[in-house]
Order: C-alpha cells, then structure tokens, then sequence
C-alpha cells in the first residue's frame, strides 16, 4: 500500500473514529493451518455506518500487504491524514456509510493492533518475534469471520480488498461461501508469480541482512530500520508503473544543480524512496513485514481449494464477483485477473470484470477515480438489490 | 431502445439466461434482467461502456467477444445474442458454431447490405453506399464485410445452422420500426434470426 493518499474528490467524512480490539480464543485456541495453536488472538478493527435490523447491509473491507484497520476518518483533529481508504468510504462515497455498516479489521500477524510477531506473548513480557508462528491467508480471514460474527454478521452483503486484501475477498468467498454475497476483488491474483515471490525474497534478505534484525529478537535493542526501509523501497517500487515514476520524477535532481559523484541521493527518485523507507520504519515491524510477504507468497487458491486447479476452486463459490484491474499494474497484471474471470466463467458465476487504464501502477486502487468509484457503488447496490 | 432490439428481447422468455456479445452499454441485458426477469451477462471491449453497463448493475466482462466466449461451459445460456456486430468478426462460422455451443440458440442481427436504398446509391452514384443503418465510409468503417438477408440466409444452410425465427425490419429511425414480409432483401434495412442447431 502507498503512502500517498490525495484529498476526496466526492462525498463527506465519517469524521472521528476509533479503533477497537476484540479478543477471542482464551477458551480454545486457535489453530493456524501451519499446525500451531494460538491463543489468545487479538484483532484490531474500525466500523463505520449502522448495521441494519435485518443486517443485511455490512461490508467488510480488506486492507493491503501494510496497511491497518483504519480505512477511513480521523483518529484525532491533529491527524495530517484520514485512514487509508477515505477517498472511497464514508458518507454518499462509492462504498457509503450512511448505507452500509462497513467493517475493517487489521489482519492477524500484523502490527497495528492485532497479533502478531510484534505483540507480547501471552503470559510473558517477551515479544513474539521468530516464535510467533508463521500465518496464512486463510487464517487471516478465519480471524475475520471470527470479528464479523462476533459483530453480530451472518452473511456479508460484500467484501471489498485490493491487492493483499484482494486475495482475503477471493479466500473469504471460497472458504465460507455462504457468507459472502458479493465479492469485490481490485488489483488482485490468485496466487503470487515468481517475480511476485522474487520482489517479497529481495525485500525479506534486506531485513535479514540488517545487523540489527539479531535474528528477529531486536525489541528492546537497535531496530532494523535500515533493513526495513530498503525492503519497503523495493516494494514501493513494484507499486508504481515506469510511466507513472517518469511523470513523477523523470531524471530530475534533487536540491542540486549537478551530479555529486559520490553515493548521496542526487535523483528525486532516490531520495523518494530514501524518505518512503524511512517514513515506513516508524509505523511498521520488520517481523511482521517477514511474515505478511510469506503470507501472501504462500497464498494460492487454486492449491489450496481446487487440488491445483483454479477453475475446481471456484466450484464452491457461490458469490457475485466484480473483478478488477489496472492497465499499468505490473505486479498483478491483468491477465492474472482474467484467470480468475475465466475460472468464474467457466464455474458460470456472475462475475464482471473491468481493466480500467491507468497509468499509476499497482497502487491505483488507493487513488482518486471516478471509473472505480462508480464501479464500486454501483456493484454494491446491485448486490443489495439482489439484481444481476 | 433500438428497434431491433426490442424485437430480440420479444424473443426472450421470462427468467433465460442470456449473454449478450457485444452489449455496449448494456440498454437490451437491463431490459431483460429488470422486466424479464433474465439472468444475463454481456461481454464488451470498450472500457467506457463496460463501466456504463457494470454501472447499471448488470455483470459485463470487459474483452473481447471471440476470446471471452470461449471461457462459459457448454449449454451455460439459453440464448446467445449478436447484436449489429456480426460486420466485424473475422470468423463469423466460427463465432456462431461458439455461439451455440456454449446457448441452446443464437440470435443475430445485422444492417441488409442489399435493401433497395443502397443499391441506388451504388447505382446511381457510383459508390461505396453510406446511409442511417450502415453510416461509414469505405476508410473508416468497423465493419469489415456487408451481409444480405440472403447472404446470410444461404451461409446459414452451407454451414448447417438451422434458422429457427427470423424477422425482416425496416427501421430507419433507430426506436421505431416495423416488420416486412413483402420482398425483405429489398426492402429490409436489418434482418434479425433466430440460429439453433
């Protein structure tokens, strides 16, 4: 997920909120799917809007790779900027809170709010860290299913996610079918391509290769910053698109007129990414980063539902599905988008499925467009409406 | 709605299951979903009016309609519909054999090359004919072949698909038109049929 968030172009705030933490599993654990038990687990989330008498009205919104429960408004006046999906949730905007009761939860092995290598073992002034165990995609929804029951949801009118939180919409619509009526999958894949995994290796060795990473036991010590702020440098990069990094910033210098000859940051492109790492390593945990990218590099629904075949995993989903893609996403390209569309099709599901051109990269779900706001609004009110 | 619409959503039962190639902005699937109860889905290769018609509610898959065909199972729809757009298929045989694999029937329509105005105009003027129904000139036209209703008709028996309906319209306002039974290769400005095995 980007940094960069522009000012709304349509609808209003949903003002102050506030995250809250629901805690489950004291009682039994919770079993992860690499076979280790967890307990007590803690899930950061937000809610905006009402949920209806017949609760037929939640949405669940599912944040990307770092992002957080805070999809939208301000935690304090003070705050320089809304949460992380405002330009699209709040009132008469695509996804509307003065409709929907929207939900979003932090995912399990993150690092703002819900558990994760970052949290205190239980019973113990530790920190997790390489003891934590390692987590899925499907345990991050089955921790989700857990909030949106215990918010009192039986069947979610949509879920809606891009990129990492694109792949929790397909495993929630495959894993609890029954649940999920629409499913609203942006900028997304199936399963990770080897550059995919090839990127997330890269960035994962700059952690490790970080002195101060000491084998992931660094809480109390010198943090891993360097390392952190380079594997986020790679991930930014892939976020982007060449056209988008060339309008950006092109050759231009930074506060020089010419180049220095030495190692400092003399492009703008440089020291952007310079300030995009280092800005990363005060609101994120180098652990957790670990284990979110091997997350989503595990994550395969074709393995993990259909025995290998995407198509068989589709056989189970019951969903309306709007698919999604951008023409200049590099990281998830389209063509893994139609995968999925083919696999729908083939499965005959009610699936749309757009490529909306833009030239910004994988991050252009996050951004300001009028195409993918009216998509968004528009599929969740056919599912409302029970058209289609 | 257009004319020739209108006659191919006469065509369409209650509660079918329809993929409508090429369905623009989707005007002829809302019809048949909100009135007819149908269960459609349209397949379009203009992002624009992808977004239009996913903006009506209706499930619209942005791409191309030969391709995209291929996806759906045998027998997933009732009918099949190809609207004004068999002009510009490479593979019209091809297209349609697909058509009725994957719809028990197809439904065709397309602008009558041979009606009596552009023989004149050809006639008469000495060139490439340009009117309401077919408003191109020869250099910027999406269509890449013209058809006759009796073109047409003579490549449905050589290629074995069996015209089940079929409807001979002169509309020459887009919303308004009626049929013709009385020369129609002449007189037709659109032929609309009905294609099963």
């Amino acid at each position: 997920m980007s940094e960069y968030t522009e000012a709304d172009s349509w609808g209003g705030s949903v003002g102050r909120v506030e995250t809250r933490f629901y805690t489950f599993g004291e009682a039994e654990p919770f079993w992860l799917e690499c076979g280790r038990e967890l307990s007590p687990v803690t899930v950061a989330y937000e809610t905006y809007g009402e949920l209806s008498p017949a609760g037929d009205n939640a949405v669940l919104l599912c944040h990307a790779l770092t992002g957080d429960a805070h999809a939208a408004g301000y935690h304090h006046e003070t705050d320089a900027k809304p949460g992380w999906w405002d330009i699209y949730v709040g009132p008469g905007k695509p996804v509307d809170t003065d409709r929907y009761f929207v939900i979003c939860s932090n995912v399990l092995g993150g690092c703002m709010g819900s558990t994760g290598p970052a949290s205190q073992k239980p019973g113990s002034d530790e920190f997790w860290g390489l003891d934590f165990p390692v987590v899925t995609i499907g345990d991050q929804v089955r921790a989700q299913k857990r909030l949106v029951e215990h918010l009192g949801v039986e069947r979610l009118l949509a879920v809606v996610g891009g990129s990492v939180g694109g792949m929790q919409v397909l495993e929630l619509s495959l894993r609890y079918p029954e649940m999920v009526r629409g499913a609203c999958c942006l900028a997304t894949t199936a399963e990770h391509s080897a550059l995919a995994i090839a990127f997330n290796e890269t960035a994962r060795q700059a952690i490790l290769a970080d002195p101060n990473w000491n084998g992931g036991d660094y809480h109390g010590g010198p943090m891993p910053d360097f390392g952190l702020a380079v594997a986020r440098m790679i991930g930014h990069i892939t976020y982007l698109s060449d056209e988008a990094m060339r309008r950006k910033f092109g050759r231009r210098l930074q506060d020089r007129c010419a180049p220095s000859y030495n190692l400092e940051a003399d492009f703008q492109v440089e020291s952007y990414l310079r300030y995009q790492g280092r800005k990363f390593t005060a609101r994120f945990d180098a652990n957790s980063f670990l284990y979110l990218t091997k997350a989503a590099d595990y994550f395969s629904i074709s393995q993990a539902w259909g025995n290998g075949s995407l198509v068989a995993a589709f056989e189970r989903a019951m969903a309306r599905f709007l698919v999604v893609s951008f023409t200049s996403d590099w990281l998830y390209p389209t063509a893994q988008s139609r995968d999925l569309v083919k696999a729908m099709k083939k499965n005959g599901l009610e699936v749309s499925f757009m490529e909306i051109a833009a030239d910004c990269g994988h991050d252009a779900f996050l951004l300001p467009n009028h195409r993918l706001a009216h998509l968004i609004a528009s599929f969740l009110e056919s599912t409302k409406e029970g058209r289609g | 709605m257009r004319f020739d619409l209108k006659v191919i959503a006469s065509w369409v039962e209650e509660g079918a299951r329809v993929l409508d190639l090429g369905c623009g902005t989707g005007s002829l699937l809302e019809h048949l979903v909100k009135d007819k109860g149908v269960r459609g889905t349209g397949i379009e290769h203009d992002e624009e009016k992808v977004g239009k018609g996913i903006g009506r509610g209706l499930a619209v898959v942005h791409g191309d309609l030969v391709e995209e065909i291929g996806d759906y199972p045998d027998g997933q729809f009732d009918y099949v519909i190809l609207s004004q757009t068999l002009m510009q298929v490479a593979d019209p045989a091809g297209l349609i054999r697909r058509m009725l694999r994957v719809g028990r029937r197809g439904i065709v329509s397309f602008p009558n090359f041979a009606r009596l105005g552009n023989r004149m105009h050809l006639l008469m003027r000495g060139r490439a004919p340009v009117s309401r129904n077919l408003p191109y000139e020869w250099y910027d036209t999406p269509n890449i072949r013209v058809i006759t209703l009796a073109d047409f008709r003579r490549f449905c028996r050589v290629q074995g698909f069996a015209i089940q309906r079929e409807e001979a319209v002169i509309s020459l306002d887009p919303a308004e038109g009626r049929t013709v039974r009385f020369w129609p290769n002449l007189r037709a400005t659109h032929g609309i049929y009905m294609l099963g095995d």
